[in-house]
């Protein structure tokens, strides 16, 4: 990569590996992640659970859990190197250059506090200088902007239902107004009319405050819809990136393909459901070579010796199989 | 296979169970003041007054969003919870008027399926044991007898090699394989009818599809009927062959899956269908828009229960509260406005 694209870039990520050093092994949930983000752009994040994909999102703020770390790789935030910053400084990104909205709205949010003391203890810890009246001002805007009624800033978060818990999780996260926001799984436990809505929502905010998103969810269908880019993870590993389109009319990965078609679209007429056999693997020891060929029906003998890396399959679409070898590799 | 072959009667298409005018209202807690100061007690309508029957064979799903009142009307019919009042006929006679002796027969019959296999498999009981208990409670087998048909029924779903698996525990096997030993707790009674409350939800996506199709497998080999539960109208799509939609505790649309998806009539139902992502990114569709959220089970609003979200209500719906009516032999709805 030349140090000009670096710089136009909002977020780069290169070569992320994650490690969480359990009592049992080391595991790997996240090996060698490269992938870049651009202004405004929707990025979704699929894989199903254990493959990586909130390890990853949590690695862009430098939040994984312990006994997790960040090993290797670099993580470029307009040019910067965050990964090399000191924690008081990173504390400063948090929340205004990347914010994350979390799954879970009622674990998120602090039951024994009013949510306008949640803005106001945001706001002044990252701008000092502004009064607690002007900070609840500026969260009685975002709260016109995501939909709540302004009055509701006095309830405690025991008060608000599923959803606008969710969008008070969404107001905090733009409060800053950050470049990047990190959603993860930010509908799961919703229904689907909240769902709808509030994914409208993230993206209505998107093309009013420009940031770019990056949609955790373990659900095809939502970032097929809503998303510009896709990567899809499994066991850890990026196995296919491309845009979203690209993804739909030219499915590459195997594991792409059998995901495509085990997801039910309302839209087709007698649809026949096809699942991925067998399960994904314990990351604790997971398979040599390729970690989905125990899965996968085009496993050939190299796929069990030696891991593929990511062929580059069409134009800013990559998919690590051998299927693909001719092409050139990334 | 010994299951099979005792039950090889003919599938006629009758009616199993039948729910009449079913409602269930929960008290709602309050202090001791509380009570002597407000005269009146308030009620969570779960369900409220509901109406349907399954026919033998078929797979019959109950959806809505959460607190529609679709699991309470699952474990109604299973007679986990009594009903505050209401019929559910199991072949034709009413089960809820059975004492608890003359109900131990029909409940090998109704058997339920939980959401969550964590939760509804004991952790200190090993597989074998967890899935043969049943025969033990009912008496109808032991030891050897018993040992074989738990065998049996875990290479039915598919939890091979079985003599493997009647020795590990629940924290030993996946989501799927979880859900699978609760399948094959529930089946080894041989029942006719299963609820499945909500059983793919939480497993991951690429093994959901695996559940599905084992369901519908058993379905043909063991005469089983279905009620389903669930959030997800994709799945419903895919597995029903009738479908009701329920709101606030009360069926608002049923009819065959046809006609729900290809020409939905009440508001609600559009907006839900519309709702669901489409996995196609050229597909650039906007969802219906609903007001609001839905309304507490304790208030439940005059007249037609939808009116405060729906974008056609009028003065009228506020009023009357519509009944189910048929649009054909195959789909009915409760709505005011389809009357013109």
């Amino acid at each position: 990569m030349t140090e000009d694209c670096k710089r136009t870039k909002l977020l780069t990520v290169d070569g992320l590996t994650v490690e969480y050093w359990a009592r049992r092994g080391r595991i790997r949930a996240v090996e060698d992640a490269s992938f870049s983000l651009e202004k405004g752009e929707t990025l979704g994040l699929v894989g199903e659970s254990g493959s990586g994909k909130s390890t990853l999102g949590l690695s862009l703020i430098r939040l994984v859990p312990y006994p997790g770390r960040i090993v290797k790789g670099d993580l470029l935030l307009e040019g910067q190197n965050i990964l090399k910053l000191k924690d008081e400084k990173m504390r400063d990104i948090r929340g205004r250059r990347i914010s994350y909205v979390f799954q879970d709205p009622m674990t998120s949010l602090n039951p024994v506090r009013k949510i306008k003391t949640h803005f106001i203890e945001l706001i002044q810890t990252h701008e000092p200088k502004i009064s607690e009246s002007a900070a609840l001002e500026r969260a009685k805007k975002l709260f016109k902007d995501v939909g709540i009624q302004s009055e509701r800033i006095n309830d405690y978060p025991h008060q608000l239902s599923g959803g606008m818990r969710q969008r008070v999780m969404i107001a905090l996260a733009l409060a800053l107004n950050p470049s990047v926001v990190i959603a993860d799984e930010p509908t799961t436990a919703l229904d689907v009319v909240v769902q709808a809505k509030i994914l409208d929502l993230l993206n209505t905010l998107q093309e009013t405050y420009g940031m770019a998103l990056i949609l955790i969810t373990h659900d095809l269908s939502i970032v097929l819809e809503r998303s510009d880019k896709i990567i899809v993870m499994y066991a850890g590993r990026i196995v296919e990136q491309a845009k979203s389109i690209d993804l739909y009319a030219n499915t590459q990965h195997p594991y792409s393909q059998g995901l495509l078609r085990s997801i039910p679209n309302i839209e087709l007429a007698d649809q026949k459901l096809e699942a991925i056999e067998g399960s994904p693997p314990d990351l604790l020891k997971p398979p040599t070579g390729c970690r989905f060929w125990p899965r996968c029906s085009y496993a050939m003998e190299e796929c069990r010796s030696k891991e593929p890396p990511l062929f580059e399959t069409g134009a800013e679409h990559l998919a690590r199989c051998y299927l693909y070898r001719g092409e050139k590799e990334k | 296979m010994l299951l099979v072959q005792r039950r090889k009667r003919k599938v006629s298409q009758s009616e199993i169970i039948r729910v009449e005018h079913l409602k269930k209202y929960f008290p709602v807690e309050k202090s001791f003041l509380e009570r002597v100061l407000a005269r009146t007690r308030s009620f969570v309508k779960a369900v409220d007054d509901v109406d349907f029957s399954v026919n033998k064979g078929e797979v019959f799903t109950l959806a809505g969003e959460s607190g529609c009142g679709k699991s309470t009307t699952g474990r109604l019919i299973v007679r986990l919870i009594p009903p505050t009042s209401g019929k559910v006929y199991f072949n034709h006679v009413d089960i809820t008027q059975m004492s608890h002796e003359e109900f131990r027969i029909c409940r090998r019959k109704l058997q339920i399926i939980f959401q969550d296999p964590y939760a509804s498999l004991n952790p200190r009981m090993n597989i074998g044991r967890a899935v043969g208990h049943p025969l033990e409670i009912h008496g109808i087998a032991k030891d050897e007898e018993e040992r074989k048909r738990v065998l049996e029924i875990l290479d039915r779903v598919g939890l091979t090699p079985p003599d493997q698996f009647i020795n590990l525990y629940p924290h030993q096997l996946s989501g799927g394989q979880r859900q699978r030993a609760a399948m094959a707790r529930s089946l080894i009674l041989e029942p006719e009818f299963i609820v499945a409350d909500e059983p793919v939800s939480m497993i991951d996506v690429s093994l959901r599809t695996t559940i599905i199709d084992l369901m519908l497998e058993l379905r043909k080999e063991l005469e089983l009927t279905y009620l389903f539960i669930t959030h997800d109208l994709a799945v419903a799509k895919y597995i029903s062959d009738r479908i009701a939609i329920m709101y606030l505790g009360k069926i608002v649309e049923i009819g065959e899956k046809q006609e729900i998806f290809s020409s939905p009539i009440h508001p609600y139902t559009q907006a839900l269908l519309s709702s669901i992502p489409v996995p196609n990114p050229e597909r650039k569709r906007r969802a219906v828009e609903l007001k609001g959220e839905v309304p507490s089970a304790i208030n439940i609003p005059s007249g037609c229960r939808f009116h405060t979200r729906c974008p056609y209500a009028e003065e009228k719906c506020k009023r009357a509260e519509p009944e189910l009516i048929a649009v054909n032999p195959n789909h009915s709805v409760a709505c005011q406005i389809m009357e013109r």
